[in-house]
């Protein structure tokens, strides 16, 4: 089985701390990780060749060439093979113009049964590149996947909903974005990491994959974003005390008053 | 001249630094409590290559160096240096005697299971009459037939109890002093081998030290480790390395022991304000921090020696000298300004300073490696 997992380098966002005057995020030495999705995509693709050895993993991501350590990780994890698409022509690009330009990389890498992202990159969250690259390739597609299981060429894939899930059948090739109920992703092992750099990563520009500013980029992106800023952290709960349901009903109904809500 | 880590190095501590966190300093105040050995993360380790770092992938070794190597035991032993000393100990001075000294049949019998995870390794030298003067072995081996059978005793044994693979030393010929001793490969599963002992110490409490007793203990003749006679050459060449495995456990304990302290002093406020704003307190992580800085040099630079193949053994004995010290001087701090808290169990700082004082012990106390750097300068 050959499979494909789309990865993101984002920013930690555990580590991303607020300054206290302006109020914005500090980038600054904030340390650059593979994305908390896409790397229950990649477990998910490790688990397949745990089980089957003769599979093949090959790892796709755009990003500045910085993005090698996050490959490099990948490939530590395990996986066999790290395609960085990297281009000042693609800088900026937005969902559609990304997915045109990892959905042109996959074409060219061609032999695929299986594609593996992540449900939504941490940095962006609009969890649309993985659908529409589905979409560009002619590939049917399940989201938001918790579970799955190979059968020959049968997927049975769990798709969580936000109330319950959906058991869903699908053949392959298809494409799945994992969210991180999926599985947890392992370590990178000791000896991974000292392979992971006697291998080489496949680079390509815009010119490889025959891209052109007007599907790719900032100019050729339609999403502007027109401001971007940090939500006001919420105020803590309330929580409301009260021995019986009408003592509570009761505390419940006061504070509202107070508040002129009711 | 360059001090940047290797690209490999940095991910590596990436790596080890997540799994110590996420598995090691969890359980790190419990196992000092009960001083139960960790097993389930001693697995774990064994599987990520952790206990194999600086070997050659023909014998099932990760494929990485020394610098490596110390970045491992720094990182794990900077959330818990129990467990920086299990990986020390096995790797420095089970595995790598083995590699150095043994044939290509005891490599594939005894090195391989050490290195693909299967086994864990320790080091018998030490006995209740030969600690520093470790040349008046009173474990005797006697030849007899193709065997030798060994009689003794060796005390506070790091692994001891838990490993399957031992280097043991034992004099084959009084008559000739140090030129009459010799090191061995013993199983764990050898007749005549127990265990005795566990001691229960004042930090690094849940690293298994015990007592190893050999009564009549057969051990067949190929389990001879390099040349009989020159088994004394055999522990000092592995104490050597082994320095540079201790001398970054020591850094990882006053790492950790700084970071704790650092956020301390931010959360904590006297008089108004976090202490972190008291001059005289910033002073103090100055020079901690300096010191520590210091220490990473000298281990870095030693575990480089070694890996370039250049001499090290001075550099190792400066590393484990310096470092320990550092840790014993960091941690000491720590608690100072962590006031009445840091000497509660509340804080990791109170068991940091218990496990540094291990680290100026143990593998030639601090007087040992002064005698050895001394004599490398006053020839
Ligand atoms: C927790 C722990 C784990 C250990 N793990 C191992 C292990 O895995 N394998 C192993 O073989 N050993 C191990 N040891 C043993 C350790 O290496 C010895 O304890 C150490 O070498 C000191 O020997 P000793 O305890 O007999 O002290 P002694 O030799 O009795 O020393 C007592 C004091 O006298 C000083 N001293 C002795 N001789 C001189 C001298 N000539 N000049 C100046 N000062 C001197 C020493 O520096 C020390 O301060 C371990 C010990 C402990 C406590």
């Amino acid at each position: 089985m050959k499979i494909i997992v789309c990865v993101k380098q984002v920013p930690d966002t555990n580590e991303v701390k607020i300054d206290p005057k302006t109020g914005t995020l500090i980038r600054e030495g904030v340390p650059s990780i593979m994305n908390n999705d896409d790397a229950n995509a990649l477990e998910a693709a490790l688990k397949i060749k745990d089980a089957e050895p003769s599979t093949h993993i090959t790892m796709v991501t755009m990003g500045p060439p910085q993005a090698d350590v996050m490959l490099r990780e990948g490939l530590a994890m395990g996986a066999d093979e790290a395609v960085l698409v990297s281009d000042r022509l693609v800088a900026g690009s937005d969902t559609w113009a990304t997915s045109n330009c990892i959905s042109a990389a996959i074409k060219k890498i061609g032999d695929y049964d299986l594609i593996l992202a992540g449900r939504q990159a941490i940095d962006g969250d609009t969890a649309q590149v993985g659908p529409q690259i589905a979409e560009k390739l002619g590939l049917p597609q399940v989201t938001y996947v918790e579970d799955l299981e190979i059968e020959g060429d049968k997927l049975t894939v769990k798709r969580a909903l936000e109330d319950g899930y959906e058991m869903i059948e699908v053949k392959l090739p298809c494409l799945l974005t994992a969210i991180k109920e999926l599985n947890e992703p392992r370590y990178m092992s000791v000896p991974g990491i000292f392979s992971a750099y006697k291998k080489d990563i496949t680079v390509w520009g815009a010119a490889d994959l025959e891209l052109s500013a007007d599907i790719v980029g900032l100019d050729a992106s339609p999403t502007n974003v027109y401001r971007s800023f940090t939500p006001e952290p919420k105020g803590k709960g309330k929580m409301i005390d009260g021995d019986t349901p009408a003592e509570l009903v009761s505390g419940l109904l006061s504070e509202l008053k107070a508040k002129h809500l009711v | 001249m360059t001090f940047q880590l290797t690209k490999e190095q940095e991910l590596l501590r990436t790596m080890v630094r997540k799994f110590a966190e996420t598995e090691v300093e969890p359980i790190a105040a419990e196992i000092d409590q009960t001083g139960e050995f960790p097993k389930e993360n001693v697995e774990k380790m064994k599987k990520l290559g952790l206990l194999s770092i600086p070997f050659p992938t023909e014998w099932h070794g990760a494929g990485g160096d020394n610098v490596s190597y110390a970045i491992a035991v720094e990182e794990l032993s900077r959330v818990c240096g129990t467990t920086g000393v299990i990986c020390s100990a096995h790797t420095s001075l089970c595995a790598w005697p083995i590699y150095h000294f043994g044939t290509d049949e005891q490599k594939k019998k005894y090195l391989v299971p050490l290195l693909n995870g299967e086994k864990l390794g320790a080091f018998g030298l030490t006995e209740p009459n030969a600690g520093t003067d470790a040349a008046g072995q009173q474990t005797k081996a006697v030849k007899d037939g193709d065997s030798w059978i060994l009689n003794g005793s060796k005390i506070f044994i790091t692994n001891g109890g838990m490993a399957d693979t031992f280097v043991v030393m034992a004099m084959t010929d009084k008559s000739k002093g140090t030129r009459g001793i010799s090191a061995f490969i013993v199983e764990s599963s050898y007749e005549g081998f127990s265990i005795g002992k566990k001691e229960d110490k004042m930090g690094i409490r849940a690293s298994a030290t015990t007592e190893l007793i050999f009564e009549n203990c057969r051990i067949p003749a190929e389990n001879l480790l390099g040349v009989e006679g020159k088994g004394f050459k055999v522990a000092m060449t592995t104490l050597d390395g082994g320095r540079i495995g201790i001398a970054a456990q020591a850094l990882g304990i006053a790492q950790g022991a700084l970071d704790k302290t650092v956020a301390y002093l931010d959360q904590r406020k006297q008089f108004g304000m976090k202490l972190k704003k008291m001059q005289a307190l910033q002073f103090e992580i100055a020079d901690m921090k300096t010191r520590v800085e210091a220490a990473r040099l000298l281990v870095y630079s030693a575990a480089w020696k070694k890996e370039t193949g250049q001499p090290y053994s001075v550099d190792a004995a400066m590393a484990k000298l310096f470092a320990s010290e550092t840790a014993m001087h960091v941690t000491t701090k720590a608690v100072q300004l962590h006031g009445g808290y840091g000497y509660t169990k509340d804080y990791p700082v109170e068991r940091m300073m218990r496990d540094a004082k291990i680290t100026e012990i143990y593998e030639g106390t601090s007087e040992v490696q002064k005698m050895v750097i001394a004599g490398s300068v006053l020839r």
